[in-house]
């Protein structure tokens, strides 16, 4: 028997005024709070973590974007206009765990906020589930994937900008499936197309679309699922899938919505 | 006691147009804006021990990866020999060395391999560069000079250790023949293959060759030591010092502009150090030129030695855009030696009115996706994302530049927080009507 039970998203005001301290703040990010499809990540990823018990809450509509796209773009006023607001609300609320589903905020408050005094422990949502799992709180026993092959592409600022590779691939790796490497991975995966703020603008003329050449790569492996673990790298696989007519072959998830399944959740 | 006299000034001209030319590059570097790289050394030596020392990143490519360790392990070893011919110049000695009696065939023999190590390694470079045509080294940027330039380094290295075998083979001839000052120092294993070539020739000849091999040998690698600064080449002394000012911080950390916080914090009513005051209206953000970019970058240009990894795993130049990062640091390379020039003639403060973006169009930044792929595989750790970002915040802080598309998500960013025109009212919409199935 499973019933359904509705979630309430704690936020921070809220939470805050209450005299509670939750462990971990949730960064949504402007994806995960407007690009339909990364909304469903980040539904999947708080099932998750209400699943898990685990204290958290978001900032809402306090929470505002990173700065990551202006300060790669070569706004560096806006950039750190963003970063000074968003620390005086992150340690107003006196935070020090952040988790996050995107690979730019993680790297933009991991290794750029400290130099503006926003020093917290910054946690990718990959880490966190492979924490999970190598604590024995996540099990996954699901057959869902069993039959399925699955190949993993490297986010930009999750692999090469921070050296994380392991984290996703043991999450992959504890959910019965199989799991194919495309020719070029980890320190050698080609990017997606869309950081340095090339999501939010025409590519400059050339050959082809990034993120054509990328679905070429995932399409080698004859895997039936692309997994991500990004929102930018979302959007351009699933182009590049559409692109390619195999948007109905090939499913396009991130890994935090491969848990939610393999839970049913 | 002529020869002696020759040799002695040519090393003295030799040494003294080198360091002239190592000089104004060093100049050059230093035009470069401040940044710190003196955090952390021992991390910075084991770095050069991995990366720069044992070339850790260029067995990516494993087969240039091996070849090169042929000719850098080559060149190295052979200039052992070198130290050998230096004293025979100056002292006016014939194989000062072989006092080291029965070791000294040993030591002569295996600078002979590696000699032809070298010469190995060359060939086959000269034989992927030219006749294999690798498209790396056959992208826009390379042009005929940078070809050339490549081609002129791999056949003099091959004329220089070519010599070195006639050199020790007429050698081993003539002492046989017990002929002059030829002492009896024991036959080179790798030379031994040439002597049946020239063993027939009368030992005038043979004289004659052992002397013109030991003339061209190391008036060869005069004029090469003098190449090296005007050439690509220039990678063999500076890409050691490169690797240790490597940037330690995560590859996706951007340098923070500090100048801009304190503008940003009185801004925002934030307190503000009184020493952190600064004149805003005199200074500038972002690169327009060389002068603008920080010493390090500006021995990134000096370090590159166009190999061409950097664009040939970057996904914009894969997928056919004009971005190549190996231009741009190339490009960063010749704008500073036209800088270094000007200043020679004109004095520092002269401008000719050009700058960094007469050579790096805006079309190529817009399309760097700062993935990190280059820098990533950069043998020497040249960081071209730097460079390029210096270079996009001086075109959207001083020119207000960026393509039309970035200036909306800028103006989205500043108005409701989100690069998205959505309100930041609407930020928690995303978790209405959730639900989680719970096992009874």
């Amino acid at each position: 028997m499973t019933e359904k039970r509705k979630i309430d998203v704690p936020v921070m005001a809220d939470v805050f005024a209450k005299g509670e301290k939750p462990e971990y703040l949730l960064w949504v990010g402007s994806a995960g709070a407007f690009d339909d499809r990364y909304k469903k990540v980040i539904r999947a990823f708080v099932k998750v973590l209400t699943h898990l018990n685990v204290s958290y809450a978001v900032l809402g509509t306090e929470e505002s974007s990173s700065g990551d796209v202006a300060r790669r773009a070569g706004n560096e006023m806006l950039y750190q206009m963003q970063t000074l607001t968003n620390i005086d609300i992150l340690n107003m609320y006196e935070v020090k765990k952040i988790i996050t589903c995107d690979p730019h905020v993680y790297n933009t408050f991991k290794n750029e906020y400290p130099d503006f005094g926003g020093n917290f422990e910054v946690i990718h949502h990959t880490q966190f589930l492979q924490k999970m799992i190598i604590e024995g709180k996540l099990k996954i026993e699901s057959n869902l994937f069993k039959d399925k092959t699955i190949t993993f592409h490297d986010p930009c600022y999750l692999g090469r900008a921070n050296g994380e590779y392991m984290a996703p691939r043991e999450v992959l790796g504890a959910i019965p499936s199989t799991v194919k490497e495309m020719k070029r991975n980890k320190a050698q995966a080609l990017c997606c197309g869309a950081g340095g703020g090339q999501m939010f603008k025409e590519a400059e003329k050339g050959d082809r679309e990034v993120f054509i050449e990328r679905t070429e790569d995932v399409l080698e492996t004859g895997a039936g699922i692309i997994v991500t673990a990004c929102p930018y790298c979302m959007v351009m696989m699933t182009d590049g899938l559409k692109y390619k007519n195999k948007e109905e072959q090939i499913k396009n998830y991130d890994i935090a919505e491969l848990i939610e399944q393999s839970l049913e959740l | 006691m002529i020869s002696t006299i020759v040799f002695i000034l040519m090393l003295a001209v030799a040494v003294a147009f080198f360091t002239i030319n190592v000089r104004k590059i060093s100049r050059n570097i230093k035009l470069g804006k401040d940044i710190d790289r003196k955090d952390n050394p021992l991390k910075r030596w084991w770095l050069v021990f991995k990366v720069a020392i044992f070339q850790s990143k260029m067995m990516g490519l494993p087969i240039a990866g091996i070849l090169h360790v042929f000719v850098y392990a080559g060149f190295i070893l052979v200039n052992i020999e070198m130290i050998e011919v230096m004293v025979d110049g100056i002292a006016g000695t014939h194989r000062a060395f072989s006092f080291l009696g029965k070791f000294y065939p040993i030591i002569i023999s295996a600078t002979e391999v590696f000699a032809l190590l070298v010469i190995i390694g060359c060939v086959v470079f000269l034989f992927r560069r030219n006749i294999i045509r690798l498209p790396r080294f056959w992208k826009s940027e390379m042009t005929s000079w940078p070809r050339l330039d490549a081609n002129i380094i791999l056949l003099t290295e091959i004329v220089l250790m070519t010599s070195v075998f006639f050199l020790n083979a007429s050698d081993y001839i003539l002492q046989t023949r017990e002929f002059g000052h030829y002492d009896q120092v024991g036959s080179f294993f790798l030379s031994s293959f040439f002597v049946p070539l020239i063993q027939n020739l009368p030992s005038e000849t043979l004289v004659l060759i052992d002397r013109s091999c030991w003339w061209l040998h190391i008036v060869g690698i005069m004029l090469f030591l003098n190449y090296i600064p005007y050439s690509k080449h220039f990678h063999v002394f500076v890409s050691f010092p490169n690797v240790y000012f490597s940037k330690l911080d995560a590859a996706g950390k951007i340098a923070n502009m500090p100048s801009i916080t304190r503008e940003i914090k009185s801004m925002l009513g934030k307190p503000v150090e009184p020493e952190e005051n600064v004149d805003m209206a005199a200074m500038s953000f972002g690169a327009k030129d060389v002068k603008d970019l920080t010493w390090k970058s500006l021995m990134d240009a000096y370090s590159c030695t166009e190999c061409g990894r950097c664009t040939r795993v970057c996904p914009a130049n894969i997928t056919g855009k004009k971005l190549s990062p190996r231009k741009v640091i190339m490009d960063a390379r010749d704008r500073l030696e036209i800088v270094g020039k000007n200043n020679d003639k004109n004095g520092k403060d002269f401008s000719d009115d050009k700058s960094l973006f007469d050579f790096i169009s805006s079309e190529e930044l817009w399309a760097c996706t700062t993935c990190n792929a280059c820098t990533n595989e950069c043998p020497v750790n040249i960081d071209q994302v730097s460079l390029i970002i210096e270079l996009r915040r001086y075109l959207v802080m001083e020119k207000a530049a960026a393509p039309g598309e970035l200036n909306s998500i800028f103006s989205n960013i500043e108005n409701n927080g989100a690069p998205w025109q959505f309100s930041q009212q609407d930020r928690l919409l995303w978790a209405n009507e959730l639900y989680i199935n719970e096992k009874a």
